[in-house]
């Protein structure tokens, strides 16, 4: 028969599995084997309070299997130990930072983010609200979707030391406002009902100090919604909450209860006050201990309860128990029925003319073109950018970069604004100082001029401490035209160039005058010293330079100059040199030159320089600004390069004397073959030479004695022989990332600009050793003597022969005496006169000079030579090649001196070349 | 004002030095009036030309000689001190010898210029004196302003032969360049000496 029924039914959807007999439904499991896992599936064993009862760390010990280890702190000098911050999240172990930690670790929204935090007010407040709206309840939505962000409005309350829950207001004591309502002034509206003061009653119980004040209470903004809709006066919807929670206190009219008393309802006591409950509510939650009221526990919501019929239960008078005031009670009978809306209530009429519906504006049209995109115009200086820049940058904005464009209120100023809108300056006194009479502007600069202080329109004198220099700089300043350092502010840089020009035709008093008389007294100030500044520092470039220079012989804008490549040196230095008979390296200058090639041609010489276009010196277009302008470098070769050893361990070996000092010159055999030369050419020629020679011998041994032990030291010298210090060449034409032999090279300058003064030990003793020569004084005076009455004779003459120049020529050949003619005279005065101090002082120096000048150098050599010293075992070699040069020069000295004295007249050690020498060797001696 | 002058070795060049500062070298073979060449490195008047085969040499009164080698395109000055009244070649062109206004003569290394010898005990104060080496180059004549010539050594530069030409100043002299035999120019005689017993064959300029 089921069978059959079950063939009759349409069957939707699956069944559910039939139950399986008896099978009750799963036994719960028994305390005893319910079991706490870990999230790993570990059993947790109930341990102790903390972690909620349960074991933690290793076995419920700390750490891990191997125990706690402690820490390791290492620090050492070295190495630091850095400060170790603990948090408290070190001590925490993962179920800490779990998501119902103490220190939960998973994002959530913070405070901040959150949404509003649950407020009382705004509760109420949103529940007004929400009853008012059109639909009943759609404040939710308000809800849902909360601004994260407090509003400005707050957060100014909020500054202010508004708490959320306070009044706002002045405080209050407390006191006084509870008796506000003791003094019986009536509430009107919605006053807040007194429940709402229950949270402080409590506190009043407290102690009360007298002078505490506290905020007011919080009121509820009245909302003035106007009514625009057709529902009836305070007609709200259902209120949900109101349907959910108030209905099992509530009787069942509750749902359709009047407006007022919800209102009511809202404004004093949503909270669960006392006697009232909330929240859903019913049997299935029970009764709480704490619930006091208990009576209707178990009521039941019965049928019974609501009206099943809607019957007019209202009086006959059809206002449903309205009584109008009593003022309006006289005119009831008047009362006009009203159509469709029915009895009018007393006291109300009937409006004459419909409420508008109230008016929305909506949002400004916005410009069809418009875009709500930002972007910035270039600004473009005239002139800067090219016309096409511009042109483009105009189409493209629309809008001339240039063109000042409206500026904003405040970067105009007065005098712009002025402009702007038209107005005349307003004419009145522009300063504070010219309100003053005269005797007291006089009083003020005195005061001022005391003080220091600068009284700037007034004494322009002491206004600034550079506009002293002002009028000289301002014959320097150019047109300001190209420069415009106020460029930005047309009419300040209109005042500058103005100031500029008054500065130029030398008005002292440029700057006042040139100012804005509409400014401030500050701004003007200001400007002043800013003018001045600029004026100062904004010189045109070709101005300032030409302040410090004279003008180039080469125009600037070539970056090479014409130079004589090589330098005669210093005719000074020459002439010392030829004092000392140091012909040579000294006297010789070396230049490059190009001969004409036609000349070449005519000699029959091969052009030396085939590419070379020029003739004459050679002249260098050299970089302006190239180091090797001052760089003096000899590059030509020492002439006794080619020097041999042997010939110098020749010469260690005879233990030379010191004019062998110079073994690039003196050979020990060829001096010896000389001697005997002279000797021989003594004897040929006659006793008056002979008797010179064995004087000069004499003193040659004398030097010997002297010399002879330094001669040892020479040795070490002369072995290195004359390099050129390749220092030198290292440093120009090695890489210069080698700084190494660059630094050397330096060092090495220095040390040559100390060793050339000093001497080598030989060379200074000699000269001590060498005395003066009796001779050698007598000699050149008798050569004077011989000199003399000639040159004084000619003397005279030189003012009328002033037309010619050079030696003159002998007058014999014109006039056949032998007097020369007075016309004739060759020699140019100055030349005379030349020759006249060689011949008398000249030889009065050669005894004196050279003597001071070796004294001096003693001097310096001892103090340099302690600084030397440490460097010579770095630069031994280098060291000796200089000694060598000094031998040379001192010994050059030496002879010199010697020569003064002893070979002066036949001086055989003088004549000292190789080539001579090997000339000599060749050459037969045939005298006639 | 040209003091001196002096043809080239093929005499295809001549050589002149005038006050004016300058070294001008002039073409002869060709009929131009502006010189191949003008050296004007000297600072003062041009006392003395010499020209070798390649080989300027110009002494000046600022009292400098300068060489301008043509082959090696160079000049080599050698400051003197004194108005160089005289250059010249010694025969070898290694040496310059050189007369100067202070009464001595110096023989300079041609190359280095350093001083090989210098010969004294002449006058040779105002005048434009001449120099120059004997044949063989072993010496050094000079002429001298108290009418004699002065013979040195060349290498020992000890005077060896005074020779008295006459009263005034013997203003120029030349030493033939293969014979012993030197010109001397006085007062109002040109005087050749000759190789045996200095016998004078005088020249009386009429």
């Amino acid at each position: 028969m089921a069978a059959d029924d079950d063939e009759d039914f349409v069957y939707f959807g699956s069944a559910l599995d039939p139950l399986e007999g008896d099978e009750s439904t799963k036994n719960p499991v028994p305390l005893h084997e319910q079991t706490v896992r870990d999230e790993k599936g570990r059993y947790k064993r109930f341990h102790g309070a903390f972690t909620g009862g349960f074991s933690a760390g290793y076995f419920n010990s700390v750490g891990s299997k191997e125990g706690w280890t402690p820490s390791t702190f290492v620090s050492s000098r070295q190495q630091k130990a850095d400060k170790q911050v603990f948090n408290p999240e070190h001590f925490m172990d993962e179920e800490d930072l779990e998501e119902h930690g103490i220190a939960p670790k998973g994002i959530t929204t913070t405070d901040e983010f959150a949404s509003k935090a649950k407020d009382k007010i705004w509760e109420r407040s949103q529940a007004l609200a929400s009853l008012v709206a059109p639909i009943p309840g759609a404040s939710i939505l308000d809800d849902l979707i909360a601004p994260a962000k407090i509003t400005i409005g707050v957060q100014l309350l909020r500054k202010m030391g508004w708490k959320e829950g306070q009044g706002l207001g002045p405080r209050v004591k407390r006191k006084l406002r509870r008796q506000q309502p003791e003094t019986g002034v009536k509430v009107y509206g919605c006053s807040l009902p007194d429940e709402g003061s229950d949270g402080s009653q409590e506190e009043e119980d407290e102690y009360q100090p007298e002078n505490v004040t506290f905020a007011p209470k919080d009121v509820v903004v009245v909302d003035f919604t106007s009514k625009d809709d057709r529902n009836g006066l305070g007609y709200s919807g259902i209120d949900p909450r109101r349907a959910l929670f108030g209905a099992s206190r509530q009787d069942s009219s509750n749902i359709f209860n009047t407006d007022s008393d919800r209102a009511s309802s809202l404004l004093g006591d949503i909270q669960p006050s006392v006697g009232r409950k909330l929240g859903i509510s019913g049997q299935a939650f029970g009764v709480g201990a704490l619930e006091q009221e208990d009576d209707d526990i178990y009521a039941r919501d019965t049928l019974s309860q609501y009206d099943t019929v809607l019957r007019e239960e209202e009086p006959e008078d059809g206002l449903y128990g309205w009584t109008a005031p009593q003022q309006y009670k006289n005119t009831k009978g008047s009362i006009p029925h009203a159509g469709s809306i029915g009895k009018m209530l007393a006291g109300f009429c009937l409006g004459s003319k419909s409420a508008k519906p109230k008016k929305v504006y909506g949002p400004p049209d916005l410009p069809r073109d418009y875009r709500p995109v930002h972007y910035f115009r270039p600004v473009v200086v005239p002139g800067t950018v090219s016309t096409i820049v511009a042109q483009a940058l105009d189409a493209s904005t629309g809008q001339h970069g240039t063109e000042t464009g409206p500026r904003g209120r405040h970067q105009l100023n007065a005098t712009q604004r002025r402009q702007l809108l038209g107005e005349t300056a307003l004419q009145g006194p522009s300063s504070v100082f010219e309100l003053l009479t005269v005797k007291d502007k006089e009083r003020l600069q005195q005061e001022a001029v005391s003080r220091k202080l600068p009284v700037q329109s007034q004494a322009p004198a002491s206004e600034k401490p550079s506009d002293s220099q002002l009028p000289a700089l301002g014959a320097r300043l150019t047109s300001s035209s190209e420069f415009k350092p106020f460029l930005k502010n047309p009419e300040k840089q209109k005042r500058y160039e103005e100031y500029v020009e008054k500065l130029n035709s030398g008005q002292s008093s440029a700057l006042a005058s040139c100012l804005d008389p509409n400014m401030t007294e500050w701004e003007r100030e200001r400007e002043q010293y800013e003018f001045s500044r600029a004026a100062m520092l904004y010189r045109s470039t070709s101005a300032s330079l030409s302040s410090r220079f004279t003008r180039a012989m080469v125009s600037d804008d070539k970056d090479t100059v014409e130079v004589i490549e090589q330098q005669e040196s210093d005719v000074n230095d020459q002439e010392a040199a030829v004092k000392m008979k140091m012909f040579g390296r000294l006297t010789r200058d070396k230049f490059e030159w190009h001969p004409e090639k036609l000349l070449c041609k005519r000699f029959n010489v091969p052009d030396p320089y085939p590419g070379s276009t020029k003739s004459g010196l050679l002249k260098v277009k050299r970089d302006k600004y190239s180091v090797f302008n001052f760089l003096n470098v000899h590059t030509a070769p020492e002439p006794q390069k080619m020097e041999s050893k042997t010939e110098t361990i020749k010469h260690t070996r005879a233990l030379k004397p010191p004019e062998s000092r110079r073994p690039s010159r003196w050979d020990v055999s060829a001096e010896d073959k000389e001697k005997g030369l002279t000797d021989h050419a003594s004897g040929l020629i006659g006793s008056d030479s002979t008797g010179e020679t064995s004087l000069t011998q004499h003193t040659e041994k004398e030097v010997h004695q002297g010399s002879e032990t330094e001669t040892v030291e020479l040795e070490d010298t002369e072995g290195e022989g004359k390099r050129p210090s390749m220092d030198l060449f290292k440093a120009i034409f090695t890489s210069s990332s080698e700084e190494k032999s660059s630094s050397s090279s330096s060092e090495e300058d220095e040390g040559e600009d100390t060793s050339e003064v000093d001497p080598a030990p030989g060379g200074l003793v000699s000269v001590q050793s060498g005395p003066p020569n009796p001779p050698a004084d007598l000699q050149p005076v008798k050569e004077l003597d011989d000199g003399r009455p000639q040159s004084v004779q000619c003397s005279p003459e030189n003012p009328k022969g002033g037309e010619e120049f050079g030696p003159q020529l002998p007058p014999a050949l014109c006039f056949g005496n032998t007097k020369p003619s007075p016309d004739d005279t060759v020699v140019s005065p100055v030349t005379r006169c030349k020759w006249l101090e060689e011949g008398s002082s000249g030889t009065a120096q050669h005894k004196g000079k050279p003597k001071k000048k070796h004294k001096d150098r003693k001097e310096k050599k001892a103090k340099k030579e302690k600084k030397k010293k440490h460097k010579k075992h770095k630069h031994k070699s280098k060291l000796r090649g200089r000694k060598q040069k000094d031998n040379e020069s001192s010994s050059g000295d030496s002879e010199s001196e010697q020569s003064d004295g002893a070979s002066d007249h036949t001086d055989p050690q003088s004549v000292s070349d190789t080539n001579l020498l090997m000339r000599l060797k060749v050459l037969p001696l045939v005298r006639r | 004002k040209v003091n001196c002058v002096q043809f080239n070795e093929e005499s295809t060049v001549i050589v002149s030095g005038s006050i004016d500062t300058s070294v001008r070298c002039w073409d002869c073979r060709s009929r131009t009036s502006e010189p191949i060449q003008i050296l004007n490195e000297a600072k003062d008047g041009i006392s003395s030309v010499k020209v070798s085969d390649h080989e300027i040499l110009s002494g000046s009164v600022d009292g400098r000689i300068r060489r301008y080698d043509l082959r090696m395109g160079q000049l080599f000055a050698d400051f003197i001190g004194s108005p160089i009244t005289s250059v010249c070649f010694s025969k070898d062109s290694q040496c310059t010898l050189i007369s100067s206004l202070d009464s001595t003569l110096r023989l300079l290394d041609k190359e280095t210029g350093e001083l090989l010898g210098e010969y004294t005990g002449h006058r040779n104060t105002d005048c434009k004196l001449d120099c120059c080496f004997n044949e063989s180059d072993t010496h050094v004549v000079s002429g001298s302003e108290d009418g004699l010539v002065y013979f040195w050594d060349l290498i020992e530069g000890s005077c060896t032969l005074t020779l008295p030409v006459g009263k005034g100043v013997v203003q120029s002299l030349s030493y033939h360049p293969t014979q012993c035999c030197l010109l001397t120019a006085t007062e109002d005689t040109v005087q050749l000496w000759g190789d045996d017993s200095e016998e004078a064959t005088t020249q009386t300029p009429s």
